[in-house]
């Protein structure tokens, strides 16, 4: 039998062991909680369209993921979503005249951004806004275009046939 | 014919009979489980025996659920090019099922045949018997406070099996087949809910009163005989294997 004071600090580690577990659970495996990394910066971007995007999809350069979607908001000024990125501070010398997409990972996978560098030797600052953003491509948009436009020219042709009927 | 019938009957009569008295024992537990709690000694000394001594079995098969996890896991979603939701699959999957069931199941093979061998000992011994002419309540004294101990443990069990889990599957999905350790926890964490933590830690607890009141009830009222002894543990892993795997149906329907 071991003495007492040795079963109270295994039982005593056990138990913080058990409790750091469920914390760690709570905090970092869901959204609720905060990242332990912060060695990192923001940019924010301006987007008319979002489409799917969400918090924590990656950023990248060149395919390489450098950062987080850290939080959208919309603006009811400029009437656009503003996103912003959290991007790891290994990557600070982006040049400040890069602009950001968004584009979809696959035929079905998420979204992410990507941006593009430019040529300019002065790299964004913390919490600066990227000069250009461009939309993401919505499906729906894509094909209601095409529906609309197929049927403009189907209509007009029947009503170019049917004018002459009509003068007769 | 008439003979298998009568068989039959007795041995379902004999389950009831069963059954009714482990409900009897629940209540009798249930019952004194006020008094007991003054007393936190022998509980904490309970879950030292069924908990901290669990922690080197749980923590290996932990790491490796984890670790085949993500092997098969990365398996499976790369046929789909979509290995960036391993960290979600891997989670999910440990945080509902495979945290609380395999807890549960290793924690009866673990604690509850080291606690029904030892109460049925104490019975073939006759330490009980002794007990309860001291006027001592062996229920209050001693399995009580393994009960407790067991049930206090169960949760947290799971919580240190499903955190040993995720770090396996990023050992092996990350390290080894160098899938994006950014949105291995990103995808994961947007994806996870409150609610499968919930989940994980409710079965925790529904399982660990299961095992653990199998085990003292086990043992308790072994035969006292050393083939009774071995009976009442092997007894108690069958049916708490089995009950673990009932409960686990009924409470994921409930909760989905």
């Amino acid at each position: 039998m071991r003495s007492t004071r040795a079963i109270d600090i295994s039982t005593g580690l056990f138990v913080l062991l058990g409790f750091a577990a469920i914390l760690f659970m709570v905090t970092q495996i869901t959204n609720r909680g905060f990242s332990l990394r912060s060695d990192s910066y923001r940019l924010l971007a301006a987007f008319e369209n979002i489409g799917g995007l969400k918090p924590g999809a990656p950023v990248s350069m060149a395919g390489v993921t450098i950062g987080r979607v850290e939080d959208i908001q919309y603006d009811m000024k400029l009437y656009k979503a503003i996103v912003t990125m959290r991007i790891s501070d290994k990557y600070r010398a982006i040049p400040n005249d890069s602009d950001a997409s968004i584009y979809t990972a696959g035929l079905l996978g998420g979204q992410y951004i990507g941006l593009t560098p430019g040529g300019s030797d002065v790299p964004y600052k913390d919490g600066e806004q990227v000069i250009m953003a461009n939309d993401a491509i919505v499906l729906e948009n894509l094909i209601s275009k095409y529906l609309f436009n197929s049927a403009a020219t189907k209509s007009g042709e029947s009503a170019a046939a049917a004018a002459p009927a009509a003068q007769e | 014919m008439n003979a298998i019938l009568r068989d039959f009957v007795q041995s379902f009569l004999a389950f009831l009979e069963r059954v009714g008295l482990l409900v009897r024992f629940a209540l009798r537990l249930a019952v004194i489980l006020p008094s007991a709690l003054m007393r936190p000694r022998p509980i904490i000394e309970q879950v030292y025996n069924t908990g901290a001594m669990s922690l080197v079995i749980i923590m290996t098969c932990g790491l490796f659920i984890g670790m085949v996890l993500g092997m098969q896991g990365y398996d499976l979603l790369t046929r789909f090019g979509s290995e960036e939701y391993l960290g979600t699959a891997t989670a999910v999957s440990l945080l509902r099922e495979l945290g609380p069931v395999v807890t549960a199941l290793l924690f009866a093979g673990r604690a509850g045949t080291a606690l029904a061998a030892e109460l049925g000992l104490m019975r073939a011994t006759d330490q009980i018997a002794a007990m309860e002419i001291m006027a001592v309540d062996p229920m209050r004294r001693v399995v009580l406070p393994r009960f407790l101990g067991g049930v206090i443990a169960m949760p947290l069990l799971v919580s240190i099996f499903i955190v040993v889990g995720l770090f396996g599957a990023q050992l092996v999905g990350v390290e080894l087949f160098g899938v994006d350790s950014g949105s291995f926890w990103s995808q994961m964490r947007s994806s996870v809910e409150l609610g499968d933590i919930r989940e994980g830690l409710v079965k925790g607890v529904v399982f660990g009163v299961a095992c653990s009141l199998i085990a003292v009830y086990e043992g308790y009222n072994a035969m006292p005989t050393a083939e009774g002894v071995g009976r009442a543990t092997t007894r108690t892993v069958v049916i708490s294997a089995v009950v673990t795997l009932i409960l686990d149906y009924i409470l994921t329907a409930l909760m989905l």
